[in-house]
């Protein structure tokens, strides 16, 4: 995290290192003058992931010698609080990483991203499902290019539901999954682990809840205004249904105090049942547990988030969509590599290897695990794939949800008020 | 002599000084010395100063110029939004306990460790220690510490029979314990500033004062702490400024949760202006922010300035 020292007058710093910034890449850019460069920034990733784009990028520079593609990473937090400077400075990268949704339209709206429409309507978006491409597009144009989708989940420990006499494969419903969490609680097994800390992994129940309660219209609807905006009547629903899940106290004590990467490694431990997370977890929670093994494949389940009743969205499906835009004055190689990197064939590797479930139609078959799988089974079958709500709203908006959630589930605010809170940060977003 | 003449007078004496100083060199300095320190200040204080109260008429993420001018809108719904008032508060909480837990304590053991000896060296070092530990490096051991399934804190109620408690992550306790780390940190600071002052003292008073038969609590109170007074007004005046700009032990330790309850003004304008890229509104929290800082600092140099010509 970057910290000053002038916490007093910290908002100047975009334009002030954009100024800092430009010189560092005066001085650092006369090496590379007669090739041209293509630079991508991307969220630090894993060590096979970043192995992943190596090759691609190899390959590319095979085919293209007078094309150089450098990659980037930066951390999470400091990815989200740099990009608007670096978009704004002569450092800009030509292409980035994005979450589509609102973020993407501030960035759209500001200028700074380029019209993908053509090319994606020349026969490259075909390969890629509808909603991939719908998280994308902002009134009919198309900035981005969609690199793979996650699905919220709950990764299920049966060798601990068993004891409990509860068969995790067959939670359906909400009341399922709450008759569940009961009967574990009475067995003295720990139901849930969250890593509340850290906000944004109990606006997975938050956000879940809505995207069955209310389906990605009825979302679309409240930021309309319509039906009473976000203080409607499902926005609501999801905050009672939260708030009666609490009441069954399902969580690990103290779970406001962990963070996400504590509880991905208390699950691999084998302390609770259940965890609700996205499909990445697989590997990190084994990677964070003690014995660096986790909870073994045999015990192991990822079971699509419950059902509701008299839902919009129980067909639908909530997770994130991550993917690539390409910035204003990249070259018209930025393009082409990007088209290159989302390819059929490159998605299919990357599903091969396991890094992510790519969203190209077809790759999921190179999936190896029964997991990845499973997730491809659910993005396949869903109407619609609801991206998360604290990136598809916008960042402010975004951490208001993240708040509320957390309240929630202390018990610190009602029902009602939640849902006035999140209407009232887009109202003033 | 005429009124004429009296209005001439001033502007005949300014053209002198002008003439003077240019022939004594005097206005040569001033053009080469003054320029550098002039530009760094306005560059980094002033000028991202009148940007944060330009910006703070605007609803603004970053992007782009601001355009979007609302005027006071963010000062109307920083002072109605209930986390400030809780920063606000939870702000004036450290400054007190600062003022009345950490000076106090400070002042005690820099009164027992001044004397230049190899122990009261050893103990010097062992009390300044936790102010040269890095703030980031110390909330996160402290979180380790309040840890309730690893943490010290929890392994000694357990020795006592007890069940663990999630310091940091109740609404009660989180602000407590950021507050006793607070006190940890920089006691050790003050203590410094005290034992210079202390060692400043002559020598002969204190001695005179034991003659007298004052006892050590006595010397204290009635010799050492009043010849002092200088160094506590300076330190007060630290401790009120640090605890305004309280933010790195903060994110380590709790984030500014549980539900938003142990934020400082800092970490607030951090977590609602910046990382929600809420520019426009962070600008406003900023000014608020320096408003209050520059208010306290003329306020208490002018108080504590009459005290001392008493």
């Amino acid at each position: 995290m970057h910290v000053s020292n002038k916490y007093n007058v910290p908002c100047s710093l975009p334009r002030h290192l954009a100024l800092v910034v430009a010189a560092v890449a005066a001085l650092g850019s006369v090496t590379a003058a007669a090739d041209t460069t293509v630079t991508v920034l991307r969220i630090e990733s894993s060590s096979a992931e970043k192995r992943y784009y190596e090759e691609v990028v190899a390959a590319y520079e095979a085919e293209h010698p007078d094309v150089n593609v450098e990659f980037e990473y930066l951390a999470n937090e400091a990815y989200k609080t740099r990009l608007p400077t670096m978009l704004q400075s002569s450092q800009r990268p030509d292409i980035y990483y994005t979450w589509g949704g609102e973020g993407l339209r501030d960035q759209v709206d500001a200028g700074f991203v380029r019209d993908l429409s053509e090319p994606m309507r020349d026969g490259w978006q075909d390969i890629y499902p509808e909603s991939a491409v719908r998280a994308f597009t902002l009134d009919d144009r198309v900035y981005g290019a969609p690199l793979y989708a996650t699905v919220v989940g709950i990764w299920a420990n049966t060798a601990l539901t068993e004891k409990a006499g509860v068969d995790a494969q067959a939670i359906k419903t909400w009341e399922d999954f709450e008759n569940a969490v009961m009967v574990l609680r009475e067995e003295g097994i720990t139901p849930l682990v969250v890593g509340g800390q850290d906000g944004w992994p109990l606006h997975f129940y938050w956000g879940s809840l809505v995207t069955r309660l209310a389906g990605g219209e009825g979302i679309e609807a409240a930021k309309n205004g319509e039906n009473g905006g976000f203080e409607g009547e499902p926005f609501v629903r999801a905050g009672e249904m939260l708030q009666s899940l609490v009441e069954l106290d399902p969580f690990q004590p103290g779970f406001m105090a962990t963070s996400y990467e504590r509880a991905s490694g208390m699950f691999g431990d084998g302390e609770a049942a259940f965890h609700v997370m996205g499909d990445w977890d697989y590997l990190p929670s084994k990677q964070r547990s003690v014995s660096g093994e986790g909870v073994p494949d045999d015990d192991l389940l990822f079971v699509p988030f419950p059902e509701v009743e008299g839902g919009e969205g129980n067909a639908q499906s909530f997770g994130g969509m991550n993917g690539f835009a390409v910035t204003r004055d990249a070259p018209d190689e930025a393009v082409d590599f990007l088209r290159f990197l989302l390819n059929a064939d490159n998605q299919r590797k990357a599903a091969a290897t396991g890094i992510f479930v790519p969203v190209a139609e077809g790759s999921a078959e190179a999936l190896e695990t029964p997991y990845a799988r499973r997730v491809a089974e659910i993005l396949d079958e869903s109407e619609f794939h609801q991206v998360f709500l604290d990136q598809a709203l916008g960042t402010s908006v975004g951490a208001t949800i993240n708040d509320i959630s957390g309240d929630l589930a202390q018990g610190v605010v009602t029902p009602e008020e939640a849902a006035a809170r999140v209407e009232e940060a887009w109202q003033f977003r | 002599m005429t009124t004429l003449d009296r209005t001439a007078v001033p502007r005949r004496g300014n053209a002198d000084r002008v003439k003077k100083g240019l022939v004594s060199g005097k206005f040569t300095a001033l053009l080469i010395l003054l320029p550098p320190a002039l530009i760094l200040f306005s560059l980094f204080v002033i000028l991202p100063l009148a940007d944060a109260v330009y910006y703070s008429g605007f609803s603004w993420n970053g992007y782009g110029a601001p355009s979007d001018f609302v005027g006071s809108q963010n000062y109307q719904r920083l002072l109605d939004h209930s986390v400030f008032h809780t920063a606000l508060w939870n702000t004036a909480k450290l400054i007190l306990v600062s003022l009345l837990i950490q000076m106090p304590l400070a002042l005690g053991l820099a009164l027992l460790v001044y004397r230049k000896t190899p122990t009261n060296t050893l103990f010097r070092l062992v009390f300044f220690l936790p102010y040269i530990l890095a703030e980031v490096a110390a909330g996160l051991i402290w979180s380790f510490v309040f840890d309730g399934d690893y943490g010290i804190t929890s392994s000694l109620l357990h020795a006592m029979g007890q069940e663990s408690v999630y310091v940091l992550a109740d609404h009660q306790w989180a602000f407590p314990a950021i507050m006793t780390v607070i006190v940890w940190k920089y006691f050790g600071f003050h203590m410094m500033i005290y034992i210079a002052a202390l060692q400043g003292v002559p020598k002969d008073l204190v001695e005179a004062a034991k003659l007298e038969g004052a006892k050590p609590r006595q010397v204290a109170l009635f010799v050492q702490i009043p010849l002092i007074k200088h160094a506590i007004v300076v330190s007060g005046f630290f401790a009120i400024i640090g605890s305004l700009q309280i933010f790195d032990i903060i994110i380590p330790m709790t984030n500014g949760g549980p539900s938003n309850s142990t934020h400082t003004i800092v970490t607030y304008l951090y977590s609602f202006g910046l990382s929600r890229l809420n520019i426009g509104f962070g600008s406003a929290a900023a000014v608020v922010l320096f408003v209050l800082a520059i208010g306290i600092a003329f306020f208490y140099q002018r108080t504590t300035g009459k005290g001392s010509k008493a």
